[in-house]
């Protein structure tokens, strides 16, 4: 804390204009923006100062606003989220970088039994403005505990919101609105899209509230005869199966989930009802999961529309396991063209 | 299993101590600078003191009779810890931070929040009894144990992002207090606590009451060595005072609080013990004897503290009205606890989110929908 920040030249703070780049810097910069916005914007995490992180998504941001801003923190895990706690007790926004999602676990009381309920507990008298970004999945060929996906249990938890970008423009605007949020929020990056080039909107002249909501799911791709649902870097996995299904002969919509808590039904079901086919997929464990709760509430509230029954596409209900395996693990185009044909042929 | 006696510097350690057991003043060199620090308080101060922890002691009987009435769900008696709480409060400034576990009854009540907001806790009416920000300071209770080792480092080391510290103006400089107990310092959180407050020099005092049973296990099964030892390795200041000695108490408190708020985190274990049960779902009689029990009654804070005010001259007469006006202020706890209201259904819903989540707006609609199903005689 007493590093003092250095004298950086002014820069804009916000994009005037459309640019391209990947997700990485995406989100380097809508932390930068959000810093320079509200000076109550800190970062914590292990190896994200000089460093910039492991992966480097927090790169020049301690040069720029120094050791008081970008908390290269004690390398406990518990201990970064329960002083982010205290720090927005004392009306801080922490942001907090979990290195890898495996590692989120040593903080999972702090985020289910403190974090998460802070604000029920004292009856809204307290805000929780805090946002753990945690890179999550697989497709990088780690070793272990370091391609998880740990959104079920995060959207389980009431108090908590959770959500997962799949592109460089939602990646930066979620981002931001997630750090402008007086609820605490689980952002799942897909770290093996990190470096997948998108176009980053300039901000409109309505601010974080033109941009669309945080918890919309958006079409990504329109078709009319199955739809298929997923978030983070499976959306990339459903865009390709859907190319190649259309080749086929059969059209699929893709829509992005953006948000599993809470999830935007309306888009979802409105689909359902159009296409009569539905197919869930992700990379996490099949049971009890994001999934299972979209196959259900499909199925409630689609019933008469649909000619299939909701099929699931999912990692195997087991470890993650060792780097070698992880194509076969991962759903790939390959289960979810399955999972289509077995809905078209019901 | 017999865990080996402790040794080292361990057994060597002696609690500060400044009033016996027989509330006499125990005067030595080492003591001079500590009794300086008490000298800050004035025999009206002391009698103030007493009569916060007469009050305590009355309302925590009532509480425990009104559990056995099944009016409570669950009672957490802080009987015999009030020394150790007494001093530590009236040492913390106007403007410090107070992070309770669940045991700390006198220190909320000394910073306003009232008996019938700790009732409302373990009359299952809400989970909060009081709002933080209007009881100067004094923060929820915190039941997963050691978690709030890390909230009350996060907000010191915001008091010192805010320049609120370390301006050597002790009477603006805010500093925190956490309060745990033996058990919890086993926990991971606690540690990681210590690390914290150490790496950022945060403005943080934990004060740490060993009332030697984490429920049924000792406290010589969470540590073989004094915690206030262990604090020293993570770079904490640290100091062993009688629990049960509030003058101690308060100097030693006053001291490391005022270290903290220029940058030195400090850490107390106070030597004391539960008279009481854990709770009142708890059987002392399976795990502890009556001659230990015994032993420590002899050591009552709130005696020791009465006997070194009538050595100071107070009145027997002065003392009595005290023991009276906490007699009725307990009594009338039972009325309004009978009379209090209950928890309405919106209060599952409404401070989930601090902004609206469709999820939760849909399932209060449901609900009430549900309950108006039945014509209002649900």
């Amino acid at each position: 804390m007493t590093d003092a920040a250095p004298e950086v030249p002014a820069a804009p703070a916000q994009p005037a204009a459309s640019v391209t780049m990947p997700i990485a810097k995406a989100l380097g910069s809508a932390l930068r923006e959000a810093m320079r916005a509200d000076e109550k914007v800190l970062l914590m995490g292990e190896d994200i100062g000089p460093l910039g992180g492991v992966f480097r998504i927090t790169e020049g941001l301690h040069a720029e606003f120094g050791g008081d801003r970008v908390l290269d923190t004690p390398l406990a895990e518990s201990g970064i989220i329960g002083t982010a706690i205290g720090l927005a007790m004392r009306g801080y926004r922490p942001v907090i970088e979990i290195q890898f999602d495996g590692f989120v676990y040593p903080g999972f009381d702090q985020i289910v039994s403190q974090l998460a309920k802070m604000t029920a507990r004292h009856g809204g008298a307290v805000r929780m403005p805090v946002v753990i970004r945690i890179p999550y999945g697989g497709h990088i060929g780690a070793v272990e505990h370091h391609q998880e996906s740990p959104e079920a249990y995060f959207a389980h938890t009431a108090g908590l919101r959770v959500v997962s970008p799949s592109t460089a423009n939602d990646a930066h605007w979620m981002l931001r609105q997630a750090i402008a949020s007086d609820d605490p929020v689980i952002f799942l990056e897909p770290k093996a899209k990190y470096w997948s080039k998108g176009e980053v909107l300039a901000a409109p002249a309505a601010g974080l509230e033109g941009v669309g909501g945080m918890h919309r799911a958006v079409v990504a791709h329109p078709g009319t005869d199955v739809t298929l649902i997923g978030h983070g870097a499976m959306v990339h996995v459903l865009l390709q199966a859907a190319q190649i299904a259309e080749r086929e002969g059969t059209s699929c919509e893709v829509i992005d989930l953006r948000s599993l808590s809470p999830i935007d039904w309306e888009p979802l079901v409105e689909s359902a009802r159009r296409t009569g086919r539905v197919v869930v997929a992700q990379e996490a464990p099949g049971h009890v999961s994001v999934g299972s709760e979209v196959a259900a509430t499909i199925a409630e509230r689609a019933f008469y529309s649909l000619e299939a029954p909701v099929l699931r596409v999912s990692g195997f209900d087991a470890p993650f396991p060792a780097a070698q395996l992880e194509d076969i693990y991962l759903p790939d185009a390959d289960r979810v063209l399955d999972a289509v044909d077995r809905a078209m042929a019901y | 299993m017999t865990p080996p006696a402790v040794t080292g510097t361990a057994a060597a350690t002696q609690p500060i101590r400044l009033l016996d057991a027989e509330g006499r003043l125990v005067e030595s060199e080492a003591n001079a600078p500590w009794h300086e620090l008490a000298a800050q308080l004035s025999t009206e101060d002391r009698l103030a003191m007493h009569g916060e922890m007469l009050r305590t002691r009355r309302f925590d009987i009532e509480a425990g009779h009104l559990q056995r009435q099944g009016k409570l769900g669950l009672w957490v008696p802080s009987i015999g810890q009030e020394g150790a709480q007494v001093g530590a409060v009236w040492a913390a400034r106007e403007q410090d931070t107070l992070f309770p576990s669940y045991r700390e009854h006198l220190i909320a009540l000394h910073r306003g929040a009232t008996m019938d907001q700790i009732i409302d806790i373990f009359r299952g009416a809400r989970h909060a009894g009081w709002n933080p920000l209007e009881t100067r300071g004094m923060r929820i209770y915190s039941l997963v144990i050691a978690t709030h080792a890390l909230h009350s480092t996060g907000y010191a080391m915001g008091i010192r992002l805010d320049g609120k510290s370390g301006t050597g103006d002790a009477s603006t400089d805010e500093a925190v207090m956490a309060f745990y107990g033996d058990g919890a310092a086993s926990q991971g959180d606690a540690s990681e606590g210590l690390v914290f407050a150490a790496s950022y020099e945060a403005p943080i005092v934990f004060f740490v009451q060993n009332n030697k049973w984490a429920i049924s296990v000792p406290s010589t099964r969470q540590s073989r060595f004094p915690l206030h030892e262990r604090a020293r390795g993570f770079g904490l200041d640290a100091a062993l005072v009688d629990g049960n000695d509030p003058l101690a108490s308060f100097a030693v408190t006053r001291r490391m609080l005022d270290a903290a708020r220029q940058g030195a985190p400090g850490y107390i274990e106070a030597d004391t013990y539960r008279m009481g049960a854990h709770t009142t779902s708890d059987d002392p009689t399976r795990y502890r004897t009556s001659e230990e029990e015994e032993s420590w009654r002899r050591r009552d804070p709130i005696a020791r503290l009465a006997a070194h005010l009538r050595e100071q001259g107070v009145a027997e007469a002065v003392l009595a009205e005290q023991d009276v006006e906490a007699t009725e202020l307990a009594s009338d706890l039972r009325r309004r606890t009978l009379e209090a209201a209950t928890a309405i259904s919106d209060d599952i819903f409404d401070h989930v989110y601090s902004d609206p989540h469709p999820l939760v707006t849909e399932q209060k609609r449901q609900l009430a929908e549900f309950e108006a199903s039945f014509g209002g005689e649900a």
